[in-house]
């Protein structure tokens, strides 16, 4: 193997020693802003190679939003905008968006609402006309809120036997005591008992409205199309949201492993601490760090020493989760239950090692190149697409962030990640918890 | 590294597990999770227009030109999968495709991966019952590196025993994760191992645990030398590039690789089917019942298949979204059940399975949810589906094929799995125009053909505490006279 090895690293060389990635593998996305009269806003990238039109819009909602005692409230909702709208009870609003080839489907995070619509060009004028209505107009239905309730009643109690979800919930709760964040975005039986038809319509009246607003389009459109359907499907919305306040909040940590015993040969581990926001400086040199760390699916030091060098696991991972009002680093591992205890205690050394020792120059370079490298891979299709330009606007960047955002990551220097390793990772606040079976924990 | 339980396997554990979780979310989807539903669009005549080659070495090249973004999708079909492995070898193939990542003899361990990622390129790989597929997804400027070294990996793959025995644990945590952590997981095996009386696609892709702890570095390369060879794979290349440098470069790498000499592939047949089986799983960590219902299905390839295409109709009509039939039946008409669907997929070597799953509402005993389904059935044998039924489910399914030009990936898919069971890229290119020419009267016949309890499993998911259900009483089938070319169900219990 010592002679193949060597190759193998000539080999390698003379791959990284090849020309640079093409920077500019964005350009040709270009990304127009278009404005209606009612100010309503969306960016839009045209693109009329097929005739498909994709569309994300995403209100700063989400399920931190629902009321207390109401958990899961963003989430029935998200069922229900589908199930009748205007004059149009359910079967007849499903049948329509249906004969017509017309997707269109709600999906809810802590912070945000987010719709997403999709259609062939010749039903464009009638999806976005179902699209108004299913947030202006919502029907809500008391047979079909029973129907979406069992549905979500079904899948909390699954979600409270299931060891990843377990963890999962226990972890946030921990973090979050006294904070919407603490709550499982979908709710459990007695919250989703607790929701009535009112919650539910002031939920839409309260959140979705035009100035939380933002809308990415992508495909066989023109921004002069684009805007009088601007007017017409957001316009009837109201101006301002009155959602209830999300106070800020940092997370609270104990540092320690807590067990939550569960009769599976597997225990499933989640873990985390503290992290950073999206709009702090130090945003990018923290995702290139992480990417060494947990973020690089096959290349990270967690799976090379998790998995690689021991076969602990099959999956372990790490990420940044910035939220609106908090942060955090998280990761999950699963492993079975007579060699958990070195899973955790590995990812907590290699938390302490990096804060130390930072990463080296070619750890960096090559997570730079990989990172900077497979950015236009994000742009294959334009739904990923719509999705991406919908949390630009939410996130406050810029129009031209396609084009930049590889040169911020370019920018990340050794003083950064040194620095940044330090401030971000705390050994010692990473909080597990794990489900299983486990032996010695 | 991930196993691909395609072959509506996939949609079934899927929906088995998450029925629940989305299914108002999924059944907005117009054939969710249907890569090889193709379509046609308007301008040109074929779906994904691909150009083919092969090379002197029997490897088979497809290029699908899609300028949308400067990237290219590159990837290495080999027609072996896990029901191609021997009698005690469960696991090896999908063992085998996580091996493929430990070096040559030129490239250490896990070195194929690091230059994947020095290059900005996003890899993996699966494995399903009928195929194994590598792909690297990188900026077009990089198709050329990925080539070589997956061609590289085509013929010198390098195993040392301490690099197996430890990646023998991950296939096992892997297994804990996808099986043994799941109960719907594990019934979704055991149904599976009772529908399929002799056919290798009772296994499990993953393997039997007891079975892949044995698994050696002799069995991995053994099976990768009877089984990978240019002769036996098919290289797709999606993107913004262009046909002929591709085929420059293939010729350049891959056709240095030498073919070797191949066994047909060894597939035992299906007996005739001529009882009805049922599996219960009964579980702590199940907090409500659950049912599947598996029925024998033709594919393109085996059984009657040219009932293929008329199955996918049937699948809409029944099973796929909220204005389907049975949605409307058990769970807005009847409320016994709070989730309800279907799945199938025509795209399989040997016989394919047709499957109905669902969650019985709050209360409501199981065995009520199975009797609410054989209603369905009996009543779809009787009365046969409508017009305007098959009319809007066609339109539904050749406007998903317009959907499926939107990203590269799904053009690639779908002539992968086709060309590794037995199909061209021809047929690909018709498919729009296949499920176009789809009658009622195929319909009816596919359904007359398919739903026979003798040839079902039907499956049970039960908390701890639950007793076992009865089975289920219904209304027998008839099939109808006055259609010319039912199929008589006999005794059949629906």
């Amino acid at each position: 193997m010592n002679a193949f090895l060597n190759k193998a690293a000539a080999g390698f060389l003379a791959v990284l020693v090849a020309a640079p990635l093409a920077a500019a593998a964005t350009a040709a996305v270009k990304v127009q802003e278009v404005v209606g009269a009612s100010g309503v806003k969306a960016w839009l990238v045209e693109d009329h190679t097929n005739p498909i039109i994709s569309l994300t819009v995403t209100f700063r909602a989400g399920a931190s939003r629902d009321m207390p005692g109401k958990a899961g409230t963003a989430r029935l909702l998200s069922t229900l905008l589908d199930e009748g709208a205007g004059d149009m009870k359910a079967l007849a609003f499903q049948r329509r968006l249906e004969s017509l080839s017309i997707s269109l489907g709600f999906e809810v995070g802590r912070d945000t609402f987010r719709g997403t619509l999709r259609t062939l060009t010749r039903n464009r004028d009638e999806a976005f006309r179902l699209l108004g209505l299913a947030l202006d107009k919502p029907r809500l239905d008391a047979d079909a809120i029973e129907r979406m309730r069992a549905q979500l009643i079904s899948s909390a109690l699954r979600a409270a036997r299931n060891p990843g979800s377990i963890a999962q919930n226990a972890w946030w709760k921990a973090a979050y005591p006294n904070h919407p964040y603490g709550r499982p975005t979908g709710g459990d039986e007695k919250s989703l008992t607790a929701i009535t038809r009112a919650d539910l319509l002031d939920y839409v009246r309260r959140n979705f409205a035009r100035d939380t607003i933002a809308i990415g389009v992508v495909g066989d459109i023109t921004a002069a199309e684009l805007k009088g359907l601007l007017d017409k499907t957001f316009g009837p919305l109201p101006a301002k949201a009155t959602g209830r306040p999300v106070p800020d909040v940092k997370p609270r940590l104990s540092g320690k492993v807590v067990v939550r015993k569960l009769d599976v040969p597997q225990s499933v581990v989640v873990f985390g601490h503290a992290g950073i926001q999206r709009k702090d400086k130090d945003f990018y040199a923290a995702y290139v760090l992480n990417h060494i760390l947990g973020g690089g699916s096959f290349s990270s030091r967690l799976h090379n020493e998790v998995r690689e060098k021991r076969g602990l696991a099959y999956s372990v991972h790490s990420y940044l989760w910035p939220l609106d009002h908090s942060a955090l680093v998280m990761g999950a591992v699963a492993t079975r239950n007579a060699k958990v205890a070195e899973s955790v205690k590995l990812i907590r050394g290699e938390w302490a090692r990096m804060a130390k020792e930072g990463v080296s120059d070619a750890e960096l370079k090559s997570a730079k190149r990989y990172i900077t490298g497979s950015y236009a891979l994000r742009f294959s299709s334009s739904k990923n697409i719509s999705e991406m330009l919908a949390a630009l606007q939410a996130e406050g960047l810029s129009r031209d962030y396609f084009e930049k955002r590889n040169s911020y990551i370019a920018a990340v220097t050794p003083a950064d990640i040194k620095r940044v390793a330090k401030r971000l990772l705390r050994a010692n606040s990473l909080t597990f918890v794990v489900v299983g079976d486990p032996a010695g924990l | 590294m991930f196993l691909v339980q395609a072959n509506g396997a996939s949609a079934a554990y899927r929906r088995l597990l998450g029925c629940l979780a989305v299914a108002a979310v999924a059944f907005l989807a117009v054939a969710p999770a249907a890569p090889a539903r193709a379509a046609a669009p308007p301008a040109k005549k074929g779906v994904f227009n691909p150009t083919v080659f092969t090379l002197k070495n029997g490897l088979k090249l497809v290029v699908l030109v899609n300028r949308r973004a400067p990237v290219a999708l590159h990837m290495v079909w080999y027609k072996v999968g896990s029901a191609d492995e021997r009698p005690g070898e469960s696991g090896i193939a999908h063992f085998l495709e996580h091996l493929m990542f430990k070096g040559t003899e030129t490239l250490g361990p896990g070195e194929f991966s690091k230059i994947v990622a020095a290059n900005g390129g996003r890899e993996n790989a699966f494995t399903s019952w009928d195929y194994t597929a590598y792909y690297q997804f990188v900026a077009k400027d990089r198709l050329p590196t990925v080539m070589k070294i997956e061609a590289d990996r085509m013929a010198n793959l390098v195993l040392s025993d301490e690099e197996v025995r430890r990646e023998r644990f991950v296939i096992l945590e892997e297994r804990r994760s996808r099986t043994e952590n799941r109960p719907s997981s594990i019934l979704f095996e055991q149904v599976r191992r009772a529908l399929y009386l002799n056919s290798p696609y009772g296994r499990p892709i993953i393997g039997w645990m007891h079975e892949m702890k044995t698994l050696s570095t002799k069995d991995a390369i053994s099976f990768y030398r009877r089984h990978y060879a240019p002769n036996n794979a098919i290289v797709i290349v999606a993107g913004d590039v262009d046909p002929a440098r591709v085929k420059a470069e293939a010729e350049k790498v891959y056709g240095a690789v030498k073919p070797v000499s191949l066994a047909p592939r060894f597939r035992p047949q299906e007996p005739p089917q001529r009882a009805a089986r049922r599996v219960t799983f009964t579980d702590a960590r199940v907090p409500r019942p659950s049912l599947v219902r598996m029925y024998i299905a033709p594919s393109y390839s085996r059984g009657a298949t040219k009932y293929a295409y008329a199955l996918q109709v049937l699948d809409q009509i029944l099973g796929t979204s909220a204005t389907s039939r049975l949605y409307q039946a058990l769970v807005v008409r009847d409320k016994v059940a709070t989730s309800v669907g279907s799945g199938y997929s025509a795209t399989a070597l040997d016989l394919s399975n047709f499957y109905l799953y669902a969650s019985p509402q709050k209360g409501v005993p199981v065995a009520k949810v199975e009797a609410a389904l054989n209603a369905e059935i009996a009543r779809l044998l009787r009365d046969g589906v409508t017009a305007g039924e098959v009319k809007n489910a066609k339109q539904r399914l050749m406007d998903a094929a317009i959907f499926a030009r939107d990203n590269l990936r799904t053009g690639a898919m779908s002539i992968g799995t086709a060309l590794t069971t037995g199909r061209t890229v021809a047929d690909v290119e018709a498919w729009p125009d296949r499920i176009g020419e789809v009658t009622v009267d195929q319909v009816n016949a596919a359904a007359r053909l398919v739903f026979r309890i003798e040839r079902s499993v039907t499956g049970t998911l039960l908390p701890k505490a639950a007793a076992e259900p009865e089975p289920a009483k219904a209304e027998p089938t008839k099939a109808d006279p006055a259609r010319p070319g039912a199929v008589k169900s006999g005794t059949a219990k629906q």
